[in-house]
C-alpha cells in the first residue's frame, strides 16, 4: 500500500478575527483540496464508512466520482438518500458515523467525507443544479414542522410524486436549522437553498401555522390530507430549577439563538430585534447548543464566555470540531462545575453565579459517570449574563389538542419502530419530536422511513 | 401576506385593524393572541384578539405605540398587509356560567376586554358589569362597544376627564360596600392597573383573573421569554396563559423582566427616526 497522505485540512478564517464575526467559520474546500483529499480513499470493496451513516449515503461511490472531476454525478449519487447535503456536510457528528468506520482512520485520520459532501453539494449550488419534479401521482400528504425530519419526508414523498403541504409554526421553514444552528456554522442561505429545492420538486410550505392551535390534525384530514407526519421537535426549553432563574440576563439557549438567528439580533439595529450583549457570559451545559451559545457570546462583543459544566470533557456531548473552534475562539471551559443559584444585582440583573464543585461517581443510565456534589465547595462566578443549554423536550402543544395521540411520559410522542407510526392511524412521527434532542441526520433518517411507510400506507389504502 | 381591510383611529395613538386572516378567525376564542411581523427585519410582537368573525375570516386588533415596532405597525394603512400573523395562540379566557362578572379595562386593555365581555353577553348567563377606564378622556377607546355588550357600564378617568375621577379599584371597593356581589374580577391593562386590581381583590376574596402581556420571540413555549412566576412556580405566558390567576402572578417581577429591552427600544427609534432622516444611510 503506498503510504497514505495526511488529512486535507479544512480551510477557516483565523480564531482572532472569526470570534467577533457571524461569517461561516469553516471556509470549504476548492476542487484541489477536494480532489486530494478523495484521492486518499482506497475505494474498499466492502466499506464500512455507509454502514456508519443513518441515510446509506453510497459514500464509496460518490467519493470516487470528485476523484473523477464528475461532480454533478456525485452530487446525484448523495440525492439518491440524502435530500440535504449542504446542511449535512456541515453539521453531522462524521467522527461518531462514516468516519469512525473509515478504514484509513485505523492508523491514520480518515478521509474526510463530511467534507467532501459538502464540497458537491456546494458545488451543485453554485451550478443551479435543480430537481426534476416527478409525475403527481394524486394523493395528498401533510407534514407539521419544517425542520430536517419534516424536509426529508416531504421531499420524499414529493420525489413519489405526492402532493405534500408542510405547516410551520414559525414564519420561516427549516427548525433548527434556520431557528438554532448559528449562521458562522450553517449560512441560512444554504438552508434557504435547499428549502427552495424542496418548492421546486412542488412541495408547499405554509408558515405561521400552529397545528394544534391554527388548525388540528383531525382538520387537517377533513381537508383530505390521507396521512399526516409530525417533526416538531424537541422546542421546550429545560431550565435549571434553581432561585434566580427569572432574573434579568438569564436566558434560555433557544431565546437567545432564535433572537440571534431566525430573528438576526446580530444586525440589530438594521433588524428590529434586540439581543443584550453580555460582558461576562456564563453559559450552562456542554453540548453543540452550548457551544453555539458560548460563541455566539464572544461574537455579540463578550469580553469572557465561558461554559459551565457539571461534568467532564470526556461526557460532554458537543461535536468535537465545536469544542475545538470553541477552545481556538478562546472560550474558557469549567468542568465539574455546577451552579445551584443564580445572583442578582438591587435591580434585578445577574451580576453572578453561585456554583459547587462535583467530582465522577459511579455510571449512571446513560453509561456515563454520575457527577456528584463535593460538599461546602460553593463558589461565586462573576457574569452579568447567564445562558442555560440543558436540552429541550419536546413541546406538548400538538399531542395536548390531538386525541388518540399517546407520548412517553416526558414528552416524546410513541411510534412503532419499523414505521415511525402513532398511535392515531394515519399519523406519522419522527425526528426530535420522538427521540428527544438528538441530531440532523437522524431526524432526516426518521423523515425517511416515515415516507416509506406512509406511501406503503395510502397505496394499500387505495387499492 | 395578511391584508388590513380597514383601519379605525381610536386615539391618536391607538389604532384599531381589521385583518383577513382566515386561519386564525376559524379557531379564535377571546383571551387568545396572535405573533405579528410588520416587516421582513421586523421583530415577533403578541397582540391580543380584540375581535374576530369567522364568516369573514377576519381578526381585529388594536395597538398602542410604544416602541418602534408599535409605531410601524400603527403607520400601516388599508391594503397594506402584515408580514406575519399567526394564531390563535395561548389559552382561552374560561367564560363564567353564573353570577356578576366585573370586567375592568384600562388603556388600550379595553380592546382585549371586549371580546370576553362580547361572548359572555351572547350566551347570557351572567351580569355583566364593565369598568373601562383611561388616563384622560381622549384615551379612552370603544365606549359604545362595550356599552353594547356590558349590563352595566363605568366609564373612569384618571384625571376626571371623563366619567367619573376614580381608579377601577375604588369601583370594585364601592360595588362591594353597596353589598353587590362579585363572582368574578377580570382586569385587564397596563401591569401596575392589574397588580392594584389584583391586590385589592386578593384582600376581598374575589377570585380575578388578569392578562399578562410579557416579553415574547415565538408564542408557542419554546424560548421561556415570556416566563413569570405565578403561586411560585415558573410558568410560560403564552402557552401557561395569558389569562392567568392574578392573586398568584408576581407582578414585581413581571414589571421589571417588561423593562429588559428598554435601552434597546430607544435605539431602535433613534436609529429609525435618523434613517428617516436621512441621517443614517
Ligand atoms: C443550537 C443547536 C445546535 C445543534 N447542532 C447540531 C449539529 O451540529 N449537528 C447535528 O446533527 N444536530 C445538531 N442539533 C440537533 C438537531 O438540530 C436536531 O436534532 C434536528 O434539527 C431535529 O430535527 P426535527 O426535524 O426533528 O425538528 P426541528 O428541527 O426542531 O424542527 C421542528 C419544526 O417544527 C415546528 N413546529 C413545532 N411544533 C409545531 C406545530 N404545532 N405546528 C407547526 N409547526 C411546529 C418548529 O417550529 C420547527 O420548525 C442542534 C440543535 C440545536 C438546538
Ligand atoms: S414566547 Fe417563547 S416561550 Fe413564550
Amino acid at each position: 500500500m503506498p503510504p497514505i497522505k495526511p488529512r486535507h485540512a479544512m480551510p477557516s478564517q483565523d480564531p482572532e478575527q472569526r470570534r467577533r464575526n457571524f461569517e461561516e467559520v469553516a471556509t470549504g474546500y476548492l476542487e484541489p483540496l477536494a480532489l486530494g483529499e478523495s484521492s486518499r480513499c482506497l475505494t474498499c470493496p466492502k466499506p464500512g464508512c455507509y454502514t456508519g451513516c443513518p441515510v446509506n449515503v453510497n459514500i464509496k461511490d460518490f467519493v470516487a466520482l470528485v476523484k473523477e472531476g464528475k461532480y454533478l454525478d456525485a452530487y446525484k449519487k448523495i440525492k439518491e438518500t440524502n435530500s440535504l447535503p449542504a446542511v449535512c456536510g456541515r453539521v453531522c457528528p462524521q467522527e461518531e458515523q462514516c468516519e469512525k468506520f473509515c478504514l484509513i482512520g485505523k492508523r491514520n485520520e480518515p478521509v474526510a467525507v463530511g467534507r467532501l459532501e459538502r464540497f458537491v453539494a456546494d458545488w451543485a449550488m453554485e451550478h443551479g443544479v435543480e430537481p426534476e419534479k416527478p409525475a403527481p401521482n394524486g394523493h395528498k400528504v401533510a407534514v407539521v414542522g419544517s425542520g430536517p425530519a419534516g424536509l426529508t419526508c416531504a421531499g420524499d414523498l414529493a420525489m413519489k410524486g405526492y402532493k405534500v403541504t408542510v405547516f410551520e409554526a414559525l414564519h420561516k421553514a427549516g427548525g433548527v436549522l434556520i431557528y438554532g444552528i448559528p449562521e458562522f456554522r450553517l449560512p441560512k442561505r444554504i438552508v434557504a437553498a435547499e428549502v427552495k429545492n424542496l418548492e421546486k420538486l412542488g412541495v408547499e410550505i405554509i408558515t405561521n401555522v400552529v397545528v394544534g392551535k391554527s388548525v388540528t390534525l383531525d382538520d387537517l384530514f377533513a381537508d383530505g390530507y390521507e396521512a399526516i407526519f409530525v417533526g416538531t421537535g424537541a422546542g421546550l426549553p429545560k431550565f435549571m430549577g434553581v432561585p434566580g432563574e427569572t432574573l434579568n440576563g438569564v436566558f434560555s439557549a433557544n431565546e437567545y439563538l432564535t433572537r440571534t438567528n431566525l430573528m438576526k439580533a446580530y444586525l440589530f439595529p438594521e433588524y428590529d430585534t434586540p439581543i443584550k450583549h453580555g460582558k461576562k457570559v456564563a453559559v450552562v451545559g456542554a453540548g453543540n447548543v452550548a457551544m453555539d451559545c458560548v460563541r455566539s457570546a464572544l461574537r455579540h462583543g463578550a469580553d469572557d464566555a465561558f461554559v459551565v459544566y457539571r461534568r467532564t470533557e470526556h461526557e460532554m456531548t458537543a461535536r468535537k470540531e465545536e469544542f475545538e473552534h470553541a477552545i481556538e475562539e478562546g472560550v474558557v471551559f469549567h468542568w465539574l462545575t455546577n451552579p445551584v443559584r443564580v445572583i442578582g444585582d438591587e435591580n434585578g440583573w445577574v451580576k453572578g453565579l453561585e456554583c459547587v464543585k462535583m467530582e465522577l461517581g459511579e455510571p449512571d443510565e446513560s453509561g456515563r459517570r454520575r457527577p456528584v456534589e463535593v460538599k461546602g465547595s460553593n463558589f461565586v462566578m462573576d457574569c452579568d449574563m447567564v445562558v442555560v443549554a440543558l436540552g429541550t423536550s419536546p413541546n406538548p402543544l400538538l399531542s395536548q389538542t390531538t386525541p388518540g395521540l399517546k407520548t412517553e411520559k416526558w414528552g416524546g410522542l410513541i411510534v412503532e419502530e419499523e414505521t415511525n407510526a402513532t398511535t392515531r392511524e394515519g399519523v406519522y412521527a419522527g425526528g426530535d419530536a420522538v427521540t428527544g434532542s438528538a441530531t440532523v441526520i437522524l431526524a432526516m433518517g426518521a423523515g425517511k422511513k416515515a415516507a416509506k411507510a406512509i406511501d406503503e400506507y395510502i397505496q394499500k389504502k387505495s387499492k | 401576506m395578511y391584508k388590513i381591510l380597514s383601519k379605525r383611529d381610536l386615539t391618536d395613538i391607538t389604532k384599531l385593524f381589521v385583518v383577513d386572516a382566515p386561519f386564525v378567525a376559524r379557531k379564535a376564542e377571546p383571551g387568545q393572541f396572535v405573533i405579528v411581523r410588520v416587516r421582513e427585519e421586523g421583530e415577533r410582537v403578541p397582540l391580543t384578539i380584540a375581535d374576530f368573525d369567522r364568516g369573514k375570516g377576519t381578526v381585529t386588533v388594536v395597538i398602542q405605540e410604544v416602541g418602534l415596532t408599535s409605531k410601524l405597525i400603527n403607520q400601516l394603512k388599508p391594503g397594506d398587509s402584515f408580514q406575519d400573523f399567526v394564531g390563535p395562540l395561548g389559552k382561552p379566557c374560561p367564560i363564567e356560567e353564573s353570577g356578576t362578572v366585573v370586567l375592568a379595562g384600562g388603556g388600550f386593555g379595553v380592546a382585549p376586554v371586549y371580546p370576553i365581555a362580547k361572548k359572555m353577553k351572547a350566551e347570557g348567563k351572567v351580569h355583566i358589569v364593565s369598568i373601562i377606564g383611561a388616563r384622560t378622556k381622549d384615551l379612552l377607546i370603544l365606549e359604545p362597544e362595550m356599552r353594547s355588550v356590558s349590563d352595566e357600564l363605568i366609564i373612569i378617568t384618571d384625571d376626571g376627564s371623563y366619567g367619573r375621577k376614580a381608579f377601577p379599584t375604588d369601583i370594585i371597593k364601592e360595588m362591594r360596600e353597596k353589598g353587590t356581589k362579585i363572582d368574578r374580577v377580570i382586569a385587564i391593562g397596563p401591569m401596575v392597573m392589574m397588580r392594584a386590581v389584583a391586590n385589592l381583590t386578593k384582600t376581598l376574596g374575589l377570585p380575578t383573573y388578569v392578562s399578562a402581556d410579557p416579553i415574547m420571540v415565538d408564542g408557542t413555549g419554546m424560548c421561556g421569554a415570556c416566563r413569570l412566576t405565578v403561586g411560585g412556580k415558573v410558568k410560560f405566558a403564552c402557552v401557561d396563559g395569558p389569562i392567568l390567576d392574578g392573586h398568584q402572578v408576581d407582578f414585581e417581577e413581571a414589571i421589571r423582566r417588561g423593562k429588559m429591552y428598554a435601552t434597546e427600544q430607544k435605539t431602535a427609534l433613534d436609529h429609525h427616526h435618523e434613517c428617516q432622516c436621512g441621517g443614517g444611510h
